[in-house]
């Protein structure tokens, strides 16, 4: 049977097994919309932004492991889309994004909403196409999903011409795909993981660090496993959060500029430093040449280019970490390998004890920190996914939060992409619908897509927000306190709009809190608010993230917290002594 | 150092886009570039003659193994490549001295491809140095246009005491 390249495309998507799709129409985009208006099993969402709708998926994508999908107009719908994507590949979160497209007949003429939405997403995609003929379709969308969800996972864009999405084909999704240019090495090097497991076996002050690598191959268990059966200690990232249990007595907690200071401590002083799904970015590693710098270093992971792209690795394993952790576990069991970490693990807790994360607690201010703690206890029972803004609220969230289970957290990472929260947990809410969807925000960051309040409204996704209102673009106003002689230059925001009223305006419940006494109160009627809620807490307007590494500094030498470091300084010298023993 | 970089991909529109803004991106100038289809003719063969730092240079190389069109890349080494490029210049060639610039086009093995009142053009095709030791010699007559090939390579084959074309 002859059907249109647009039925093709959404017969396509039913064939992928899309649940729900993000939208937002527009003249060229009119087929494919007309021809998802048919499908029972792809629900359509319409937000109010393209890139709600690239925020929305990515947040899906998160939370299930799936692909987000988005469909949106050219031009100016494409373009929209452009923050999300980049936010996307930064995070290396799979997503398939569908761009509608003036006719091939006039492509490249400047026609009417063109734009070269494929040259301009060239390096913020994975790949991307332009399909000129309808026949090819089904085969592209093929390995778009292919290429989206395997090895190191990325947005794809395909770009479809209107004529494309017209004119007829015989439709038949194909089944495999043939992609000479594309073969991820999933399974690693044999030699390399048992060279990496007498390492480990060996090591007296192992450290592993963890980051969105382990989440993306779905290797939790054998995480868990191999940190368990050698007692080593886990330092997650933001993107790796989740990957291991945060309220498990190995775990540590977040490395890098805004880490616990223990945790930067514990990474200075490793011996072998175990790199699962990780790439050294520069908000962990401080500086370079200090980071990790009496250690060896294993780094596992599926994309070659991360090897030694920053820091050079002394043994380094491409392949699914899923796969790589699980080869080490029997290697490790077979040498009988036994856990050695028990003096060191004595050196951090003695760390942890006298440098934990510590603010200044009030009785009439409403602390951030305190309002994020306030949450990881009222929902310490209750499935939750936590997601944030970009900013302190951000990194209060890293720091006060405790995610246990994988994928019920979503932090925009590489691009710190601000207007990413809000939308992310919508998505994330179509992807767990039966958890508590929790934003964490800031003032500044929600404004940049408040308009998705609508979205959740009309959709009926209950987020929550929790708003940690300073009045400041906290983050910039940070440094500039810091850095630049308190010169609050374009960082003050004064209390516009009424949080509350916007709340209302868009149907949601809107709370106000500016006692800390309230907070409780507030959370709770939030949570249990059938229907999206918005908290506006008014918290101490000049509140720093602390502790905190300065730009390029070396991770071990913090500003803020509690006094101490370097980490030379640091080290209990009897303890130390029994490590080596 | 220079790196004479091979890099199969298949032939579709646009690939020489995601090739070159690779490079581009992480400040690398392409010294020398030639693109032609191979002799399957869903390949095309990228040549690129790129100068710099070799970490950077690998980190590069990896990102374009990366690339879904790209098949193939081979970072030629230098002694075990062949390589050419094609120069066609156009000197000034006076009567009185015509038979000079045949003779230095003789001695390199170049063709006159076209003669004129006062100019005559030359085609010459080998290693860089060749055309390098042509150009200074025909400078002297003047150089009035002058157009290259970016440079192409291929590896040698695996034979003991192979002969240097």
């Amino acid at each position: 049977m002859r059907i249109t390249g647009a039925q093709a495309l959404v017969r396509s998507l039913e064939a992928e097994g899309v649940e729900v799709l993000f939208g937002y129409p527009g003249g060229v985009a009119l087929p494919i919309f007309d021809a998802l208006y048919e499908s029972t099993t792809v629900r359509t969402v319409l937000p109010r932004h393209e890139q709600g709708a690239v925020h929305m998926a990515d947040g899906y994508a998160r939370v299930t492991g799936k692909p987000g999908v988005v469909l949106v107009t050219s031009g100016p719908g494409a373009t929209n889309t452009v923050t999300g994507i980049a936010n996307a590949y930064m995070d290396s979160i799979p997503m398939v994004v569908f761009t509608a497209q003036v006719a091939t007949t006039v492509i490249g003429t400047d026609a009417f909403q063109e734009s070269d939405i494929t040259g301009i997403t060239i390096p913020i995609t994975k790949h991307n196409y332009l399909v000129k003929d309808v026949a090819e379709l089904p085969e592209v969308i093929k390995e778009a999903f292919h290429i989206a969800t395997t090895g190191r996972p990325g947005p794809v864009l395909i770009d479809v011409p209107v004529d494309v999405s017209r004119a007829e084909l015989t439709f038949k999704y194909p089944e495999t795909v043939n992609l000479s240019g594309y073969k991820p090495t999933v399974k690693g090097h044999a030699k390399q993981i048992k060279q990496a497991a007498g390492m480990i076996a060996k090591a007296r002050k192992p450290l592993l660090y963890a980051g969105g690598g382990v989440l993306a191959s779905g290797a939790w268990k054998e995480l868990k496993e191999l940190c368990e059966l050698m007692q080593l200690p886990v330092v997650a990232t933001l993107m790796g959060k989740g990957a291991f249990p945060e309220d498990h007595h190995l775990s540590l907690g977040m490395p890098g500029m805004h880490g616990p200071k223990y945790v930067n401590y514990a990474i200075t002083e490793t011996d072998l430093l175990i790199a699962v799904g990780v790439r050294f970015d520069d908000r962990v590693t401080g500086k370079l040449s200090s980071f990790a710098s009496k250690s060896r270093i294993i780094h596992i992971d599926i994309d070659p280019a991360e090897i030694g792209k920053n820091k050079a690795v002394d043994v380094p394993v491409v392949g699914d970490a899923k796969g790589v952790l699980a080869e080490l576990v029997v290697e490790l069991r077979k040498m009988n390998a036994e856990p050695r970490t028990d003096a060191w693990m004595r050196v951090i807790d003695d760390w942890r004890s006298r440098y934990p994360l510590h603010y200044h607690p009030h009785d009439e201010v409403v602390m951030p920190q305190y309002v994020v703690e306030r949450v990881r206890e009222l929902t310490k029972d209750r499935p939750t996914v936590i997601v944030t803004e970009v900013g302190q609220n951000q990194m209060w969230a890293c720091q006060y939060a405790r995610i246990k289970e994988p994928r019920t957290w979503a932090s925009s990472g590489g691009l710190g992409t601000m207007g990413f929260g809000l939308p992310a947990a919508i998505g994330a809410q179509f992807g767990r619908p039966g958890h508590l969807v929790i934003d964490i925000a800031g003032d500044g960051s929600i404004q940049m897509n408040s308009q998705e309040m609508a979205t959740a409204a009309i959709e009926k996704q209950p987020v929550k927000v929790v708003l940690l209102n300073n009045g400041f673009l906290g983050m910039v106003r940070q440094w500039q306190e810091l850095f630049y002689e308190r010169r609050y230059s374009s960082s003050v925001l004064p209390p516009c709009p009424d949080f509350v009223k916007l709340a209302e305006a868009y149907g949601w419940l809107g709370l106000r809190v500016t006692d800390p006494k309230e907070v409780d109160a507030a959370l709770n009627a939030a949570f249990d608010h059938d229907g999206p809620a918005l908290i506006d807490f008014r918290v101490a307007p000049e509140e720093c993230v602390f502790p905190m590494v300065a730009p390029g500094g070396s991770i071990d030498e913090m500003l803020g917290g509690i006094p101490g470091g370097p980490v030379s300084e640091m080290l209990d010298d009897e303890l130390l002594e029994e490590v080596w023993e | 150092m220079q790196h004479t970089l091979s890099v199969l991909v298949e032939n579709k529109p646009g690939v020489l886009t995601r090739v070159a803004s690779l490079f581009a991106r992480r400040g690398f100038n392409i010294d020398s570039l030639a693109v032609g289809v191979t002799e399957d003719p869903s390949l095309s063969r990228i040549t690129i003659v790129v100068g710099g730092d070799d970490v950077r240079l690998e980190q590069v190389a990896k990102q374009l193994h990366k690339l879904i069109n790209v098949i193939k890349i081979q970072d030629l080494d230098p002694r075990e490549m062949v390589d050419r490029e094609l120069v066609l210049f156009k000197v000034n060639a006076p009567a009185d001295r015509r038979h000079e610039i045949i003779e230095i086009a003789n001695v390199f093995r170049a063709k006159i491809v076209d003669v004129g009142k006062n100019t005559v053009t030359i085609e010459a095709t080998g290693a860089g140095d060749k055309l390098a030791a042509m150009e200074d010699l025909l400078r002297a007559y003047g150089i009035k246009e002058l157009a290259r090939t970016g440079k192409i390579a291929l590896s040698r084959a695996l034979r003991e005491g192979a002969a240097t074309a």
